[in-house]
């Protein structure tokens, strides 16, 4: 899918007003949303992890923060490029962009706490994670309340025929690849905790 | 008393005054819909081009470095454990 993707978004029609800069609509924004779904799944397993004390629940939400990240990053590299042509600037601090920011500036906090903060991380990782959650619905929202430069919420659901069969397919590549990546970081947490049993269990013996 | 409530007042107004001059100097709206067009002029497609190939080259680097990092630390990971195992054995 990820190979065939780049030759539908090629036939795929131009936006009459941006031309062929608006052929980043089919990995930009459904970066985006996979960024937000992260973000939320990331929210919600630290709020499990907090209630309940499931590891595999903070597991979750450690290797979703780092996928928030990741397309996060997609998202606010290709957006710029984006917005040269459309807008004329490179970044313009309005909401939706300061929003977006913010989240994945919330998603790297997470990580660096858990790298860095020592004993206890984990329940101030969870909580951070949380309040990251929670600034989802406000990022997708943000368009729709304040007058900005971005394109609204329903640009998507109105796309013409032209592009929203290469968008979807697109969105949902990037769906089945955050998939793919959330599997092999899980596995790699899960690799993470059997080695810190391992060695739990060889200084029981010694 | 008298100062506490002066300084709310003026907190209030102050607040006001900048919510209103931001909302007054917020920019165009975003589009509701997106038009779909077949053909685009030459002149239109230059310079958009690099920024396109430059946009989807990021994406496929960035995807490929977060693998290769994934990679490396679960080698770490697996290498230390069959240290490990290893050293547990050879007892």
């Amino acid at each position: 899918m990820l190979a065939y993707a780049p030759f539908m978004i090629a036939d795929a029609d131009y936006e009459s007003s941006m031309g062929i800069i608006s052929k980043i609509l089919y990995f930009h924004a459904p970066s985006g949303m996979v960024m937000l779904l992260s973000a939320l799944v990331c929210g919600v397993a630290s709020a499990i992890y907090l209630w309940r004390k499931n590891p595999a629940a903070d597991r979750l939400a450690i290797a979703s923060a780092e996928l928030t990240a990741l397309f996060g990053l997609i998202v606010i590299v290709t957006g710029p490029m984006w917005a040269r042509k459309a807008w004329g600037i490179w970044w313009d601090w309005e909401p939706r962009l300061t929003m977006s920011f913010v989240g994945w500036l919330i998603s790297l906090s997470y990580l660096f706490v858990r790298k860095y903060a020592g004993p206890g991380s984990d329940k101030l990782g969870a909580a951070l994670a949380v309040f990251g959650s929670v600034n989802v619905p406000f990022i997708y929202v943000s368009v729709n309340i304040w007058r900005t430069l971005h394109p609204k919420t329903t640009v998507v659901p109105s796309l013409p025929p032209g592009m929203r069969g290469p968008f979807w397919f697109s969105a949902l590549t990037l769906f089945l690849l955050y998939l793919l990546l959330l599997n092999a970081r899980l596995h790699l947490e899960r690799q993470r905790a059997a080695l810190d049993e391992l060695y739990l269990a060889e200084e029981d013996r010694s | 008393m008298m100062r506490r409530v002066r300084a709310a007042a003026w907190t209030f107004a102050m607040t006001l005054m900048l919510t209103v001059s931001a909302l007054a100097s917020q920019p165009a709206t975003g589009q509701d819909q997106f038009v779909p067009a077949k053909n685009l002029p030459q002149t239109e497609q230059i310079p958009a081009g690099p920024l396109l190939l430059t946009a989807y080259a990021f994406i496929w680097v960035a995807v490929a470095f977060y693998v290769w990092t994934i990679w490396r630390r679960l080698n770490k990971v697996e290498k230390e454990m069959r240290a490990l195992a290893q050293k547990t054995s050879q007892r």
